[in-house]
């Protein structure tokens, strides 16, 4: 096995104010992880400060993503390893086209890498390749990032970047919010088409319903900024029907 | 083929690099001695061979000039100019009597300098797309270029210097007509110590085939520039003309003081696009030129129309409001203008427009961005005469701030006289946020080239008006001049 990302003993939190209180998971080459838990349980946290944005600060742990230091690389960094984030609440960029932004975002890859900018007709090919698996019609291209776009658009946007980038490691935070279902299916089936044994995916979800379609090998319960859970994808299922409390009850019991 | 649709390519070249005009040039350069009284004016003139009318105006205009204060109602710090500290000439051709003749004429200095500038001065070299050439280097035309070519269609593109003495009558008909020398301090100084900049005419139902430009440098030290260019498109006709400028990077202030006239004759239309990149002055505000400049169009024909686009990036202080007199019945103004200050950078600048005609109608749309400690003014007009029945303007005011010492401000002044105008006012005020910018960085686009994207996105309206290669430099600019902008 490979190992993808391992976190050890990972505090963080946001003005001051800690939030992750401990965190430990290890992420296989290959495998997909979902992280559920209540409202404020901190997924979104976690999240974030695995992706570096500078709101969030460390204040101890440790986090190897592919053998290195995560913590140590600046954000753009992070992403040029192949770690990639499909965002909640995708941005708008106005007057930046989704050509000029996705390009660009491409070639900083390819120069962190030593590679070559691509060639405008390779790009071209590859958008055609990436759009077709998450149906964004061609037109899409030359509008402004996520400007207007409807909510379904933004997720396929997400995904169709994620495809772009070819990240080795992908979370999806709360990709399912705001979703309906034939969107939610779409989407999934875009992250299920980019799947292989090389790559990993975290699906951050507060309900099970995108897990009937990405289908999780562990499912963790994040709690008050622990991962208070490990097991099977049979997890995911329980938590739909029973909802969170036992397993909180279960776990406060344990600490005593 | 180079794809320019992604601003980026470019903005990666330069990523390591800050005012890249800023050298000099090693030139043999005749400079006329410091000071300004009637004999500096009388040896301008007699330097360049002008006749006595030329003569004329220019001393009623320094006497006139001489009776006049420096304006102080812009939102600006100008420190106090000592106009007699100043050298008012200065010629790098100065070893040949009658200036170059042709190519091989001119000093391979002054050739290798607009080749760094990447303004090529051969034809053969031309910019894709065609593109004649003024290049005016401190106070004198060193080449114009397809002035032949342009000569076949009766279209006349030269140096003022040159106008004056080839083509008086036009010269002497339409000088001064748009732009009193007793407009304003800097036009009064302007009309008494003008040297070279542009002359063009187009004739009556002439499309001009191809992209006239000026670009101005300023090379020699303790020297100004104040150039002078008029255009007129006679009926029917049609020209774009592009003006760009840089300087050496130096610790004195140097004073631009520039008057452009432009006349606008029946169903003639002009769009005069400018890329200003004077060197802004260091991070701590020392140096820099002081960019003091009056542009205005007289769209005197019916059904005329006058664009201004402007991109401004560089000059330690820039005041300068490029205006449309709308005479003509159903004539057009269009203001288009970037205006980006850093550091200690100071701008105040906008437009006029002024209905006088039926049925007129100007757009203004102005993108303020102000980074560092600068301060970043529009200043408007927009006037509405009597006679002016259905005058219709529109005005949009964008400001975008990076960071929190910077300044951005806005002038609206309105003065409608006629009540069958309609005249509409839209600002708004942004920042670039946080989260844009961590979107772009997950994404992998590091800080100063997501910036640069967001800024070119925000000014997309106004670049877009720009012919392609002016698009493409302006795009570069506006990112290298917000590098350390973020931290």
């Amino acid at each position: 096995m490979i190992m993808m990302l391992k976190i050890e003993n990972l505090h963080a939190g946001i003005d001051g104010k800690e939030i992750l209180k401990g965190i430990d998971l290890e992420v296989n080459a290959g495998e997909v992880h979902a992280i559920m838990g209540p409202n404020g349980s901190g997924k979104s946290t976690m999240s974030n400060v695995l992706v570096g944005h500078p709101a969030y600060s460390v204040t101890e742990g440790k986090v190897t993503f592919k053998g290195k230091d995560l913590l140590a690389m600046s954000a753009e960094e992070r992403s040029h390893e192949g770690l990639f984030m499909s965002f909640q609440y995708p941005v708008e960029i106005p007057g930046v086209s989704m050509t000029n932004f996705m390009r660009t975002a491409i070639n900083e890859k390819r120069k962190a890498l030593g590679k070559t900018p691509l060639s405008p007709a390779d790009f071209l090919k590859m958008v055609r390749e990436k759009r077709d698996l998450v149906k964004l019609d061609a037109k899409f291209m030359n509008r402004s990032v996520n400007e207007g776009f409807s909510g379904g658009e933004k997720k396929r946007n997400e995904i169709f970047q994620m495809a772009m980038l070819e990240p080795s490691l992908s979370i999806l935070d709360e990709t399912d919010s705001g979703l309906d279902i034939d969107a939610l299916r779409i989407v999934a089936d875009g992250v299920n088409r980019l799947k292989n044994a090389d790559t990993s995916v975290i699906v951050i979800t507060h309900y099970q319903r995108l897990l009937d379609y990405i289908k999780p090998d562990v499912v963790h319960v994040l709690y008050h900024g622990r991962i208070i859970k490990t097991a099977g994808p049979e997890l995911a299922l329980e938590l739909e029907e029973r909802g969170y409390d036992w397993v909180i009850r279960e776990f406060e019991d344990s600490v005593g | 083929m180079k794809d320019y649709s992604s601003g980026n390519d470019l903005v990666r070249e330069i990523s390591a690099e800050k005012y890249k005009y800023g050298f000099t040039t090693d030139v043999h350069t005749e400079i006329i001695d410091r000071g300004l009284t009637e004999d500096t004016v009388k040896l301008i003139s007699e330097r360049k061979g002008e006749p006595d009318w030329m003569l004329d105006f220019r001393l009623k205009a320094f006497r006139h000039w001489l009776t006049m204060e420096m304006p102080d109602w812009a939102h600006l710090e100008i420190p106090e100019i000592d106009y007699q500290n100043i050298s008012y000439y200065a010629d790098p051709t100065a070893r040949k009597k009658e200036g170059p003749k042709s190519i091989d004429e001119i000093d391979p200095q002054v050739m290798k300098t607009f080749d760094k500038l990447g303004i090529p001065l051969e034809e053969r070299l031309a910019l894709s797309g065609g593109v004649a050439v003024d290049a005016v280097m401190d106070s004198v035309s060193v080449k114009t270029t397809f002035k032949q070519t342009l000569a076949g269609k009766g279209i006349i593109f030269c140096s003022m210097g040159e106008a004056v003495r080839n083509h008086p009558d036009l010269v002497r008909q339409y000088l001064g007509s748009v732009v009193n020398y007793r407009d304003n301090f800097f036009a009064a100084l302007n009309s008494a110590v003008f040297s070279d900049g542009s002359f063009v005419y187009i004739p009556k139902g002439v499309r001009c085939p191809m992209e006239l430009s000026t670009y101005f440098r300023i090379n020699a030290a303790g020297t100004g520039q104040f150039e002078r260019t008029l255009i007129v498109a006679d009926d029917d006709s049609y020209v774009s003309y592009l003006e760009g400028c840089t300087a050496p990077m130096r610790d004195e202030n140097q004073l631009h003081a520039a008057i452009v006239e432009i006349v606008v004759l029946d169903r003639a239309e002009v769009k005069y696009s400018t890329v200003q990149n004077w060197y802004p002055g260091d991070e701590n505000g020392r140096g820099g030129v002081y960019n003091f400049v009056t542009k205005r169009g007289l769209v005197k024909g019916v059904d005329a129309k006058l664009s201004w686009t402007q991109v401004e990036t560089g000059s330690a202080i820039t005041w300068k409001y490029p205006s449309c007199v709308l005479q003509g019945d159903g004539s057009q103004g269009e203001f288009y203008s970037v205006a980006l200050t850093n550091n200690r950078q100071q701008a105040d600048t906008g437009t006029k427009m002024i209905h006088l005609g039926r049925n007129t109608r100007s757009t203004v749309i102005s993108k303020g961005i102000s980074a560092g400690h600068s301060q970043n003014s529009y200043r408007g007009l927009i006037k509405v005469g009597e006679h002016a029945d259905g005058a219709r303007n529109y005005s949009q005011c964008d400001s975008l701030l990076l960071g929190d010492r910077c300044g951005a401000h806005t002038f609206p002044y309105m003065d409608v006289k006629n009540e069958t105008a309609i005249v509409e006012h839209e600002a708004t005020t942004s920042k670039i946020s946080e989260d844009q910018l961590f979107y772009c960085n997950q994404r992998g686009i590091p800080m100063e080239q997501a910036i640069g994207l967001i800024v070119n996105g925000y000014a997309k309206e106004v670049l877009n008006k720009l012919p392609m290669e002016f698009a493409v430099e302006a795009q570069r600019l506006l990112a290298v001049s917000l590098e350390n902008t973020v931290g």
